[in-house]
């Protein structure tokens, strides 16, 4: 996901999206054949159900680098599984409070309920998520790892450095 | 042949781990006449400078405890991994950053002022704080730094095996020790625990209904908690669907709910995302303003879920946004 990290072009969001197969995916296709056009920051996850995504997932893709997740799936009532919808949305409402607390920011990770024909609400919520990920600006985790040797300032020393005569 | 050498070292921790070890009880002799402890601060007079004269690898095997979050600590990690062929991440603290890790919540500014300053306890009228460094008349002086960001032993140091646990089950500790001396070692990076999750064998398995739906969630002193069923059918929050077993179902069987010390099995990433995935899809409700309502009795969901993870976890610690004009 380097490909839009130019340091000299203005910033663009990396939008990660995890869209039903059955609606926000057919949808998002629909806006394409439709040419309307919307911003091109999301890279688009296909996945058989909403009720597939695990918060994991969401968290991963922070981590790798996205700004910020669109999840999409079918209107209440209309999963094809009956209930996959449901249960994400359980699981994202106690995932956002969570952000909450870890002090990222709401407009960064989304959820929507987007059928299968409305291709203009792709497009209006693609850009939408575009401009509030442009306005908060990059997300920058901290790295994993530590670097031991600048933590440490170099050689290991003595702890408490013998007075100095 | 001589004897294999043994070290035990604590960083940001109880104390808990090392009375685990003591916890071997008459086993431990077995293990002393088994090995030779070359170096356990906690209970042994062994200094820096006793593990500074060792050959690289001259300890067989080094059980660390305690997460890592001060210069001190990550210079002594480092060192014991040079003296010693295997590193052990001993307890829930070194494995998973353990509950010191929920420092991670805060920034050190914040962590210094509340230590210092904010506990009722605490009186310093003069503002006055530890400095890492002090012109003495004598000289310079100088402490340790303790880092913004509280780690797991493994986000400092190469990490060989991990023992779960707050704190380790001593028979796990035991059964490592064995394990070691007859050479059975698992794949580098194992978890030298079951591989199973905590419900899978639980004594209350059985009134587990196929689907738990929780229309209240509960905390322990709101309710009497029946002592045979189910916690999690109960309402309480019991992790037990995302932990790895091998602790016995120590606190199940003190009829409380699983708060996850053990952390997630092999196939989990994130422990507490798992957990919050698994125990948010219960809410038994279709209804969106109602499942907001339902999970709000959940009150606190980063020191519920990721109690012993949050270093561990995907986000590491809370997420402080550049400055204006910064970077
Ligand atoms: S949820 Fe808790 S009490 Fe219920 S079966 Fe699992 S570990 Fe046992
Ligand atoms: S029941 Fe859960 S919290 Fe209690 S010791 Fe076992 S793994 Fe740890
Ligand atoms: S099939 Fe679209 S959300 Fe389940």
């Amino acid at each position: 996901m380097s490909d839009i990290k130019n340091e000299n072009k203005p910033f663009e969001p990396r939008i990660v999206a995890f869209f039903c197969n059955w609606c926000t995916y057919t949808a998002a296709d629909l806006a394409g054949t439709a040419r309307m056009t919307y911003a091109p920051n999301a890279r688009v996850v296909r996945i058989m159900c909403s009720g597939r995504l695990d918060p994991q997932f969401v968290l991963t893709a922070l981590r790798e680098g996205a700004d910020g997740v669109l999840i999409g799936g079918c209107h209440p009532g209309d999963c094809h599984y009956m209930e996959g919808n449901y249960k994400t949305y359980r699981r994202f409402v106690l995932l956002r409070r969570l952000l909450e607390t870890m002090g990222i920011e709401k407009e960064r990770v989304r959820m929507e309920w987007i059928a299968a024909s409305e291709g203009d609400r792709v497009q209006k919520v693609m850009n939408e998520m575009a401009g509030d990920l442009r306005r908060l600006g990059p997300l920058h985790l901290e790295p994993e790892a530590i670097d031991l040797h600048a933590a440490l300032h170099g050689e290991i020393k003595p702890m408490i450095q013998e007075v100095a005569r | 042949m001589s004897k294999p050498k043994v070290g035990f070292y604590w960083c940001a921790a109880c104390g808990g781990c090392e009375e685990s070890v003591v916890d071997l009880a008459a086993g431990i002799l077995d293990v002393v006449n088994a090995v030779d402890i070359v170096f356990w601060p906690v209970a042994l007079d062994f200094k820096r400078e006793d593990v500074e004269k060792m050959q690289d690898n001259e300890m067989a095997v080094c059980f660390i405890n305690g997460a890592i979050r001060s210069s001190e600590q990550g210079e002594m990690v480092a060192l014991l991994r040079k003296k010693a062929g295997l590193v052990i991440a001993f307890g829930s603290c070194s494995h998973l950053g353990g509950i010191p890790g929920l420092a991670n919540l805060y920034n050190k500014e914040q962590v210094m002022k509340t230590a210092y300053k904010d506990t009722v306890t605490t009186v310093n009228e003069s503002n006055t704080y530890p400095v890492e460094s002090y012109k003495a008349p004598e000289g310079n002086l100088t402490l340790p730094s303790l880092w913004n960001t509280v780690k797991t032993l493994d986000q400092v140091i190469d990490v060989d095996y991990y023992i779960p646990g707050c704190p380790p089950p001593s028979s796990l500790l035991a059964d490592a020790v064995n394990t070691i001396l007859q050479g059975k070692l698992p794949a580098k990076g194992s978890v030298l625990a079951p591989d199973t999750a905590l419900c899978h064998e639980c004594p209350r398995k059985a009134s587990k209904p196929e689907k738990v739906a929780i229309k209240e969630f509960k905390r322990p002193h709101e309710i009497i908690i029946d002592e045979e069923k189910c916690l999690l059918s109960q309402g309480l929050l019991c992790l037990g669907s995302a932990t790895r077993s091998g602790c016995g179902w120590v606190c199940i069987n003190g009829n409380m709910p699983c708060t996850g010390c053990m952390g997630p099995i092999s196939r989990v990433h994130d422990h507490g995302t798992k957990a919050l995935s698994a125990i948010a899809s219960l809410t038994a409700s279709n209804d969106e303003a109602e499942i907001a309502a339902i999970l709000d009795k959940i009150v606190d969901p980063a020191g519920t879920f990721f109690r012993y993870s949050l270093p561990a976890s995907l986000l590491h610690r809370k997420y402080e946004a550049p400055k204006e004009g910064g970077k």
